[in-house]
């Protein structure tokens, strides 16, 4: 082979040299910021607390070292060695593979439209975060007249009433007489009295039903409806989030890795700025220490219990978003020559890392929430008191409270016994957990607003969830769009521009059925059945695609000719033994799990008794024959593919054997169409 | 109704005592029965009697006022002042409220009596008129609607302040120009870097030709056009070179 500058075969497609990452930086940014998405913030911190806070980290790194690390470096390897996107890769690895590729394509382009909705709504908070006060703070008032009963204000009724009177506290001057019939604050009371005077009205019923917070996400945001069957109609607000989502994901890839090296510098770096600046205020806020340890201590007795460590191997497994074909793109524009073991071993450590401190952060706020939830309801309990027996303002202090209710409720039971008295445990407040999108909407929008300056803190926190979703839309459309060049799906005179539009458009075309009003519940089919069961099946046939087929000594030939060393005994026998046997057992734990119970998911419904709690539901048929396919979908290539090979070689056999008798053609896997890409061992 | 009993018990005791009929005693008379009637119309729990509860010190904090007579005569005349703004009630005095029942809270109950001073005002008309001027009234002590609260009397919400355009719509609408520009910009220069790219292939075929009719003119030895780099590689001799493999 000749010394002189390779032009790559596999550039043929593009037209072009295949483009290279301006440096280092950029690569490795780029697969961190793929790795580090919202699952890092929005995930890990919850099953932290769920599953005994420290402990937890033995199953998660225990995972981490044979499970993670192992997948990821062979998607490195195979990526930055074969120069090629998903497809071209599987296919050059064995014809028959060349479905896990496409399988890869599919399930990233499935991916991507629901991340992107995601991203659509994270857009929506941050817009709506630059204004004081911030619109999920206080209920709308209900214009409809409506007689309520009126009652002596609750104490706890105050709370609701706060946000929205103006700004002084004090209502407007000389209201005219239409509006003192809409505009009155109506009292929720247990017990009525006659209505005299004017028709009264107060806040949307379903927003005193549930919070703010709540009604500002599920009604404002989503406009969901009770049930999946009811589709409703595409709200237009979160259409335009959508277009512009899409349209900044577009100006980001739009040339490849050429414009997302630029952008990634930003999109990258600037959620950990903004994970140290809610550290650090974090730790500043009271309550915050109180968080870290009771989040953090660690519960020794819970890894006892599978689930955990189901879920740290889950949790792993999707935190690196393997088997997208993600890491192959980005690896494939590395030169040859580059040690993807320490890369890979280095994103998988920075991307755990990553988890550990958004989990820290996102506990001592929470702990600050639940500080100062326990507070209020302290306050509440004592204003009742206070009020009740007309005691001078202030005069039990929280530390009192205790001892002055025992000595009231000894003295005056009856009296005592009917205030709306709570019960009141700092560790039920902590205990409170949340996940995924309820954490960033419901529960991190709460807390904001009881920090001073709440505005600053909430555009932070959604510029920050934007951006580590951006990140990883970069990846995931980079496997869809890689393949496609390299492939070359269109003519090579349709520039790359033209093809990255065209991606876009039909991702946020078909991301459209999401903006529906039951958008929510179909983002969480696709969540759990598109993504979940497609990753693990893919991976495991990665896996065993790359160790049994291509050959682990082929593999690790060129992994010596990469790096300059070969793997050591660790890297074989998690390839060859311990992934793929870990990758199994999830899977099957994840099968069994998933229809355990019937199917069901719960819906936001205002008629329900039981409101605000959500209303469980089963899913009607044709959704669950839905989740059947778009579990299957993806990984369907792999067969068809495979038997759509086998009928070619057959008939090239056939044509052959037809044309030359005497020939023995063998369907030999070596006979493949890209061996030039592969170096030639006589010729070093 | 007990008190209103003993309080007729005592006025009868009065005046059938004989040789009781004094200027003096008589005041003393008047002022036991104004205020055992005043007492009967202000009772918590009366009719038409409301309940006031302040929270100055949740308020004002370091800078709270004592609750003490002066204030309680403010209240009077700010109620007295609500009061006058209703069409009929102009004749409200000071003298008209009444408040009784003031506790360490501070609350009281209060009344508003007409100007025989026998019986009270309607709630109704007593509830309307504190909140029409429930702003004036909180503004006289310094408090607010949460810190000043006329139980069964609820407050009314300020409007919405919706600006004509929300916000969101605003920035969304900036943003958005912004991306689109940018999407322009790059779709533009990508255009003009394929010209560019088009324009130097001719010219380096043209390159190309020249140097095919240098090999013409040369000796005969294949050498390598293209490779410009000064003479200093004599490519005859390298072609040799590659055939061998290195060690």
């Amino acid at each position: 082979m000749a010394h002189a500058p390779e032009p790559d075969p596999a550039a043929s497609g593009l037209g072009d040299e295949r483009p290279k990452w301006d440096n280092k930086a950029q690569y490795l940014l780029s697969c961190i910021g793929f790795a580090v998405g919202l699952g890092n913030i929005w995930r890990f911190p919850y099953l932290c607390q769920t599953y005994g806070g420290g402990a937890f980290l033995i199953p998660y790194v225990i995972a981490l070292v044979f499970e993670g690390i192992p997948i990821f470096h062979v998607e490195l390897a195979i990526g930055q060695r074969l120069r090629k996107g998903s497809v071209g890769v599987w296919t050059a690895i064995s014809p028959y593979l060349s479905g896990v590729g496409l399988g890869c394509v599919t399930l990233s382009f499935l991916i991507s439209l629901y991340y992107n909705t995601i991203v659509a709504w994270v857009l929506w908070y941050l817009l709506n975060s630059f204004q004081h006060p911030l619109p999920w703070s206080s209920c709308p008032p209900d214009l409809n007249r409506t007689a309520t009963s009126v009652s002596p204000s609750q104490p706890w009724a105050q709370k609701e009433v706060k946000g929205h009177l103006s700004p002084k506290g004090q209502c407007c001057e000389q209201p005219r007489e239409t509006e003192l019939k809409s505009h009155v604050v109506r009292v929720p009371t247990p017990h009525s009295q006659p209505v005299t005077g004017p028709l009264v009205s107060g806040f949307v019923e379903e927003c005193q039903g549930s919070s703010a917070v709540s009604y500002f996400w599920y009604r404002q945001t989503l406009n969901i409806t009770a049930d999946i069957n009811d589709s409703g109609s595409i709200q237009w607000w979160l259409l335009i989030c959508l277009a512009a989502s899409w349209a900044v994901v577009y100006m980001c890839v739009i040339r490849g890795i050429e414009t997302t090296g630029k952008v990634i510098y930003f999109t990258a770096l600037f959620p950990y700025l903004v994970l140290t600046i809610f550290l650090i205020r974090g730790l500043t806020l009271p309550g915050a220490t109180k968080g870290l340890i009771y989040l953090f201590t660690p519960n020794m007795h819970i890894l006892q219990n599978p689930r955990v460590w189901l879920d740290a191997a889950t949790q792993i497994f999707f935190s690196l978003s393997l088997a997208f074909g993600g890491h192959i793109a980005f690896a494939s524009y590395n030169s040859p020559r580059n040690d993807c073991q320490k890369d890979a071993v280095v994103i998988a450590l920075v991307n755990s890392m990553t988890s550990l401190y958004a989990s820290i952060a996102v506990f001592s706020v929470l702990g600050f929430k639940a500080t100062n939830d326990y507070e209020h309801c302290l306050d509440r309990n004592i204003l009742s008191l206070i009020n009740e027996f007309d005691f001078p303002e202030q005069s039990i202090s929280r530390d009192d409270y205790p001892a002055v209710l025992m000595h009231l409720n000894a003295t005056w039971p009856k009296r005592v016994a009917q205030l709306p008295l709570k019960a009141c445990l700092l560790e039920d407040f902590l205990d409170k957990s949340a996940s995924g999108p309820g954490l960033a909407f419901i529960v991190f929008t709460e807390t904001v607003l009881h920090m001073p300056g709440a505005p600053v803190w909430a555009v932070l926190f959604f510029g920050m969830l934007f951006t580590l979703g951006l990140s990883t839309m970069f990846g995931t459309v980079e496997a869809v769009i890689t393949p496609l060049l390299d492939v070359g799906v269109l003519p090579r005179w349709v520039p790359k521009e033209a093809l990255t539009g065209l991606v876009c458009l039909v991702c946020f075309l078909s991301a459209t059925c999401f903006t529906l009003q039951s958008g929510n519940y179909w983002l969480e089919i696709f969540d759990n059945f598109a993504a979940s069961l497609n990753l693990l099946m893919l991976a495991f046939l990665e896996v065993v695609g790359v160790v049994y087929v291509y050959g682990m000594k082929r593999f690790c030939d060129d992994i010596a000719w990469m790096t300059g060393r070969r793997p050591s005994p660790y890297w074989r026998l998690t390839w060859r033994v311990v992934s793929p046997l870990l990758l199994l057992t999830i899977f099957v734990a994840y099968i069994i799990l998933l229809f355990w119970k019937p199917l069901s998911y719960k819906a936001w419904n205002p008629k329900y008794e039981l409101f605000p709690s959500r209303q469980e539901k089963l899913y009607p048929g044709w959704v669950r024959a839905a989740c059947v396919l778009l579990s299957l979908l993806p990984v369907l290539w792999v067969p068809v593919a495979a038997l759509a090979q086998l009928l070619t070689r057959r008939r090239w056999t056939w044509r052959d054997r037809d044309a030359r008798p005497d020939t023995d053609m063998r369907l030999d896997t070596d006979t493949r169409p890209d061996t030039d890409t592969r170096p030639d061992t006589d010729t070093r | 109704m007990a008190k209103a009993d003993l309080s007729a018990a005592w006025i009868f005791f009065f005046l059938t005592l004989p040789c009781v009929f004094h200027p003096e005693r008589m005041l003393w008379l008047l002022f036991f029965l104004v205020s055992a009637i005043h007492a009967e119309l202000c009772q918590p729990g009366a009719e038409n009697a409301f309940k006031v509860r302040l929270s100055i010190r949740t308020a004002l904090g370091d800078k709270a006022y004592a609750w003490d007579t002066n204030e309680e005569y403010l209240f009077k005349a700010m109620v007295a002042f609500s009061m006058r703004k209703v069409p009929n009630r102009e004749a409200t005095e000071i003298s008209h409220v009444l408040l009784c029942n003031v506790t360490q809270r501070v609350s009281f109950w209060f009344v508003v009596t007409d100007p025989s001073k026998n019986h009270t005002l309607p709630a109704v008309e007593v509830q309307s008129a504190i909140r029409m001027n429930k702003n004036r009234i909180n503004n006289a002590f310094f408090l607010n609607d949460q810190t000043l609260e006329f139980l069964k009397i609820p407050s009314t919400l300020a409007p919405p302040m919706d600006p004509s355009v929300p916000i969101w719509i605003i920035i969304f609408g900036v943003i958005f120009c912004i991306v689109i520009v940018a999407i322009a910009l790059l779709i533009l220069s990508g255009i003009w870097q394929r010209r560019r790219k088009n324009k130097e292939p001719s010219e380096v075929d043209d390159a190309e030709d020249k140097c095919e009719n240098m090999i013409t003119i040369e000796n005969g030895i294949p050498s390598d056009p293209l490779d410009m780099k000064g003479g200093h590689i004599n490519d005859a001799f390298m072609t040799e070179d590659e055939r061998l493999t290195p060690l």
